[in-house]
């Protein structure tokens, strides 16, 4: 009995093929996008940890100089003679052809166990081939093919690497970045001796680093990742709706089967659970094919995220997606918990089933207007919510909790908002079938009501992001143009080779302006400090935010001193505020000036200043002005004059060009999670109206029957599909509007430290408006073109037979 | 680095000190030099080290008396190892330092580590004036300039929960072991330069656990380098040294192998004459086992030594003598009772 009822249940999957596939589409998609931002937020981690536990900075405490200065080798036997359980590691920047490596040469004799991640002594490495000349470069396998024909020491590969980083003895190390007997910070060991002299008597240029207990990775990248997975619930949301139409419908047309079934014999309770086991195992196959997708989604993304997040925050992300078992529970939970909640309301039905009850003929899903006012009441609260966040609250969180609740309020407003706008047209209407036009369309809202919010949802989301990344790339463009004045930028090999191509610029070109920087702790931070030499450029083109009326000439001075947005918001810093540098130098702030693209902390002093503090600070880049016609012959000729590989002369478009591409592929991925959310909305239209189609025929006979045409009425159905996507798109705009301002003024304050100016960008929502149009028009299509094809028999049998 | 590197790496190119299995000791010590018996030690330049030869080391054992009376042993050993002959320059040089110290007591023992490369300072061995480091361990001469550098030695080291600083004084001569220095370790004729300054008087002070002690007592130095010291079938070897209440003093290994074993040894009158064991004429047998860190090792041992009449048996001070290195090993003070009584320290190595 029980397998009989449960086969008459499934078979009416076989009678509605296309409901099963929208059903399982619907959950799938949803599964799917969120498992993809699941996965590539899981790899992204995955990377930070490895790169933060890279010989176990995560868990060991340091020695450092305290001005960043690399340590003197002699500096390390000091300690080891006075007792001090320490081992030396130096660390650099390597450059192999077009690529860079973080290079790390650590002491495998002395490095803490609990530093090690990779075994010296295993086979394919072994201690002597390690230590001793030409050494072996320790790289992740795609590092390794990175490398592939470099003219690098042999590689031996570890899986226990982040990508970009390569592990080798300090020795071989300090030979290859050209820095014998120097260190970079030494690793202490958990457990040292008693009685030690203390470090100010040994070596009073360093101090302790404590272990960073969070990665500055996964600190900066958090408000990324944050993003994608609240576009990934966005997505899941929006593929609920289509779960819900379809169960929805597949319920009603089975009505009579499970009175049938109840009357024949078969217990409530059989009948839930048999309903309960048919969603789970349509969870459970959508959930499947969704995380499947989902990876496939994931897979074709994670480049563009590698790239943003290299871009954005210098991290490495291992391009390789991995699969991992929390990605697959999760999804595959989330399927089937999405499934029974929105099943939960028509398996309540089948239990209050009335026995023996007449068949009602009736809509679906009609919603009372009591229902609709408290959906509204609900609706209110929560954007009350939203506004209350914003104003009160602080923090990435808040920030998106404000824009979640303004969303959902929003989403539950819409219904009552179409419903008053319909009752109004119907008002106005002229006409008797323009008049039962709008009172059909109002009718029909209950049912669509879900579809719609979706609808709304997506666009709203849409419409916000593409303003907020609209306005974002406006100011960027503009900032570049401010800031990358100069015509070329120069990278010298050498601190001696840069003097010397100066003194050999200074007479062919306008201009010689440095690029020099040295590590400065304010306010208990690193903070990279830029020398500034006064020049026209800066003062004509520098992007300032806010500045003193004599900020250059402070600068020049040597009193004033440059910070950027991000240090200013995070410090609370103003105009006028005093800064220590190294020294016990005290610095006034006479400007803020913009730096989008850059999350950390930055300021800029007088390049005399500078050289005063740093007298050995790096002096290999600089920038050259001339007039632009001139530029190329000019970068043309150094290159030849000192044989300079062409990387190391850079003209400004090229420098544009590059900073551009990075911003364009940090947003490619919200594009694509932006389309395809906009997709799983037309396709909840779309099982929406396919769902409404065979149940309006009750409502559409009558007017049959008084002669409007099947043509006309098919005409008038995607007409009506039409107009409620127009009034949706036309509520999204508000909601888009104040998405993309939650976005430019709250989020990306909190999470990269800027503030952008908001462009509105109505052009983007006219081809959007279209968008939803065509794509309403399309979901309508279907069952209009089935109202065509009806046979008038099947019209007057309504009159004939209730449902 | 995982720790275990060091004793794969140890186990590849071994040292008696240290065995565990000598796999691949057989094998000819290609490249590195080997000691000639036409070439005896010359001082004081054979003090210093020998990078050419593949393993070497400095190692000096204490029986001690604290002020309270109590008896204690203390440890100090520098072991160098060369991946290749020779030397290079700074980092790149194929020498590597390691250095272990201990301190036992009745009921303590405890042991430290240390691991350096060559070429930077952070450990080695100077002539002139002699001294030995690794990291903060020291053994510092303080010799006069006509005298043997050994004879006047400054040691410390400190561990998890001990140190020590001991005055060394010698009351004897340098001690050539074999054959003028010459040392065979097996049948199949293996051999190491290897001598000894047995005749240390110590006056010193050990800190346990915050606490000072001050101690009296007597110390044996050796001193041995090769580049293939053991028979590829040796599997593991048992070494003593006795200070005898005589003022007599006894050097004695026996090395295991499949077989019978091989013995060998010195037999040092109290004024320093030296009287080499010819193989076999020592014998040695454990008399009780006792389990340690999971091993099972000899803590009372009978030696007899028919010729010179000697009959002793001896207890370990601490049973628990187990050096808690990477390769670990025991080494502790012990007793002698019998027919010459006295003290000494035992090693056994490859439990």
């Amino acid at each position: 009995m029980l397998w009989q009822a449960f086969t008459a249940l499934l078979s009416h999957w076989r009678r509605h093929r296309l409901q099963l596939a929208m059903l399982l589409l619907g959950l799938a998609l949803a599964t799917a996008l969120w498992s993809a931002v699941q996965a590539i937020n899981a790899q992204a981690r995955l990377s930070y940890a490895r790169a933060a536990a890279v010989i176990g900075q995560d868990r060991l405490s340091a020695l450092v100089r305290v001005d960043g200065a690399p340590i003197a080798q002699d500096t390390y036997i000091r300690l080891r003679q006075a007792g001090w359980l320490v081992s030396p590691v130096i660390e650099g920047e390597l450059r192999f052809g077009s690529g860079r490596l973080r290079l790390i040469g650590i002491e495998p004799l002395t490095l803490p166990p609990q530093a090690a991640q990779v075994d010296v002594s295993a086979d394919d490495i072994g201690l002597a081939a390690f230590i001793t000349p030409p050494g072996l470069l320790v790289v992740a396998p795609e590092t390794a093919a990175r490398l592939a024909g470099e003219a690098t020491p042999p590689l031996r590969l570890s899986e226990a690497l982040p990508p970009g980083v390569a592990l080798s003895d300090i020795g071989i190390a300090q030979r290859l970045l050209a820095q014998p007997g120097r260190i970079s910070r030494l690793i202490l060991a958990p457990v040292q001796l008693s009685g030690l002299p203390p470090l100010a008597t040994i070596a009073p240029e360093l101090v302790m680093r404590a272990p960073a207990t969070e990665s500055d990775l996964s600190r900066l990248t958090d408000s990324f990742h944050l993003n994608l997975t609240a576009f990934g619930f966005l997505a899941f949301a929006v593929g609920l709706f289509i779960v819900h139409a379809a169960i929805g419908l597949a319920f009603e047309q089975r009505r009579p089967v499970l009175r049938t079934l109840r009357a024949l014999g078969l217990p409530l309770r059989a009948l839930v659970a048999l309903s309960i086991t048919e969603l789970l195992v349509l969870s459970l196959l959508a959930g499947v094919l969704g995380v499947a997708l989902g990876y496939g989604v994931a897979a074709v993304l994670l480049p563009d995220v590698a790239a943003s997040l290299r871009g954005l925050y210098g991290a490495e992300v291992d391009g390789q997606l991995s699969l991992q078992p929390s990605v697959w529970a999760l999804g595959l939970a989330l399927a089937v918990a999405g499934t029974l909640a929105s099943a939960a309301s028509r398996l309540w039905r089948i239990a209050t089933l009335p026995l023996l009850a007449p068949a009602q003929p009736r809509a679906w899903s009609r919603m009372s207007a009591q229902a609709l006012v408290l959906q509204a009441a609900a609706g209110t609260g929560l954007l009350a919510i939203s506004a209350l966040a914003v104003i009160i609250g602080h923090g990435l969180v808040a920030g998106f909790v404000s824009l979640g609740a303004m969303l959902l309020g929003a989403a539950l407003l819409l219904p009552l908002v179409l419903s008053l706008v319909l009752a109004l047209a119907g008002r106005m209407g002229r006409g008797v079938v323009t008049q039962w036009f709008w009172a059909d369309t109002r009718q029909q809202l209950p049912g669509l009501s879900l579809a719609l919010m979706a609808l709304l949802l997506a666009l709203a989301a849409n419409a916000g992001v593409g303003a907020m990344v609209g306005s974002f790339r406006l100011t960027f463009v503009g900032w570049l143009d401010q800031r990358l004045a100069s015509e070329l930028y120069v990278t010298a090999r050498s601190d001696e080779e840069s003097d010397l191509m100066r003194s050999w610029l200074a007479a062919r070109s306008d201009a010689v302006l440095p690029i020099w920087s040295a590590e400065e702790k304010i306010l208990g931070e690193p903070v990279q400090v830029y020398g500034l030499r006064d020049h026209v450029t800066y003062r004509e083109n520098w992007p300032l935010l806010a500045a003193a009326p004599d900020v250059w000439d402070r600068l020049e001075a040597g009193t004033g001193i440059l910070v950027n947005e991000q240090m200013a918001r995070r410090k609370h810093l103003r105009l006028g505020d005093e800064l220590t540098l190294s020294g016990g130098r005290s610095q006034t702030i006479v400007g803020i000036y913009s730096d989008y693209g850059n999350p950390k902390a930055q300021a800029m002093i007088g390049i005399d200043l500078l050289l005063a503090l740093h007298p050995d600070v790096n002096r290999q880049r600089f920038a050259v002005r001339i007039a632009p016609d001139r530029a190329a012959g000019l970068a043309a000729q150094l290159r030849d004059a000192f044989a300079l590989p062409a990387d190391n002369v850079i003209d400004q478009a090229s420098v544009k060009a590059f900073s551009l591409r990075i911003f364009e592929r940090t947003f490619a991925v919200t594009a694509a999670l932006n389309v395809l959310t906009l997709g799983v909305a037309a396709l909840a239209i779309f099982a929406s109206l396919l769902t409404l189609a065979d149940m309006r025929l009750a409502q559409l006979a009558p007017v049959w029957a008084m002669g409007l045409t099947l043509r006309r009425l098919a005409l008038l159905e995607v007409l009506r599909s039409m107009a409620l996507a127009s009034f949706t798109m036309l509520a999204a705009v508000p909601v888009g509007l104040a998405l993309a301002w939650l976005l430019l003024a709250v989020v990306n304050v909190e999470a990269f430290g800027w503030q952008l100016p908001m462009h509105v960008f109505p052009l983007d929502w006219l081809r959007l408006g279209s968008l939803s149009l065509i794509s309403a028009a399309l979901a309508a299509a279907l069952p209009a073109l089935q109202l065509v094809r009806r046979q008038p028999s099947a019209l007057v049998m309504v009159f004939a037979n209730e449902r | 680095m995982n720790v275990r590197w060091v004793l794969l790496f140890l186990l590849a190119i071994a040292a008696p000190a240290l065995a565990q299995g000598f796999a691949g000791l057989g094998t000819s010590a290609e490249g590195f030099a080997m000691p000639q018996k036409a070439h005896p030690p010359v001082f004081p330049g054979d003090h210093g080290a020998h990078p050419d030869y593949r393993v070497e080391w400095w190692y000096l054992t204490a029986n001690l008396t604290g002020e309270d009376g109590r008896d204690y042993g203390a440890q100090w050993t520098l072991f160098r190892f060369a991946l290749a002959p020779g030397t290079g320059e700074s980092w790149q040089t194929p020498q590597l330092w390691m250095g272990h110290a201990a301190v036992t007591t009745p009921d303590q023992h405890v042991s430290a580590e240390r691991l350096a490369r060559g070429g930077i300072g952070q450990a080695g061995v100077v002539l002139t004036p002699f001294s030995a480091n690794i990291d903060s361990w020291r053994m510092d001469s303080r010799a006069g300039p006509d005298s043997d550098p050994m004879s006047a030695l400054d040691v410390s080291a400190a561990g998890a929960g001990f140190a020590y600083r001991l005055g060394l004084t010698a009351t004897g001569p340098l001690v050539l072991h074999g054959d003028r220095g010459y040392s065979v370790k097996s049948a199949q004729g293996q051999a190491s330069y290897y001598y000894s300054q047995p005749f240390y008087a110590v006056k010193g002070t050990l800190t346990l656990d915050g606490r000072d002690i001050a101690v009296t007592g007597q110390a044996w130095f050796d001193h041995e380098w090769s580049s293939q010291p053991l028979g590829a079938d040796q599997s593991g070897w048992d070494w003593f040294s006795f200070h005898f209440d005589t003022g007599e003093k006894l050097m004695g290994f026996r090395l295991r192998d499949e077989g019978a074993g091989f013995t060998s040894g010195t037999w040092i009158g109290a004024d320093g004459q030296v009287e080499p064991l010819p193989p076999g004429a020592l014998t040695a047998e454990p008399l009780e086992w006792a389990e340690v860190r999971g091993r099972t090792v000899p803590i009372r041992w009978k030696l007899s030594l028919p010729f010179r009449g000697l009959d002793i048996t001896t207890r370990a001070l601490n049973d628990a003598a187990w050096m808690d290195t990477q390769v670990s090993y025991w080494e502790g003070p012990v007793r002698i009772e019998g027919s010459h009584p006295g003290r000494g320290y035992v090693e056994m190595t490859g439990y």
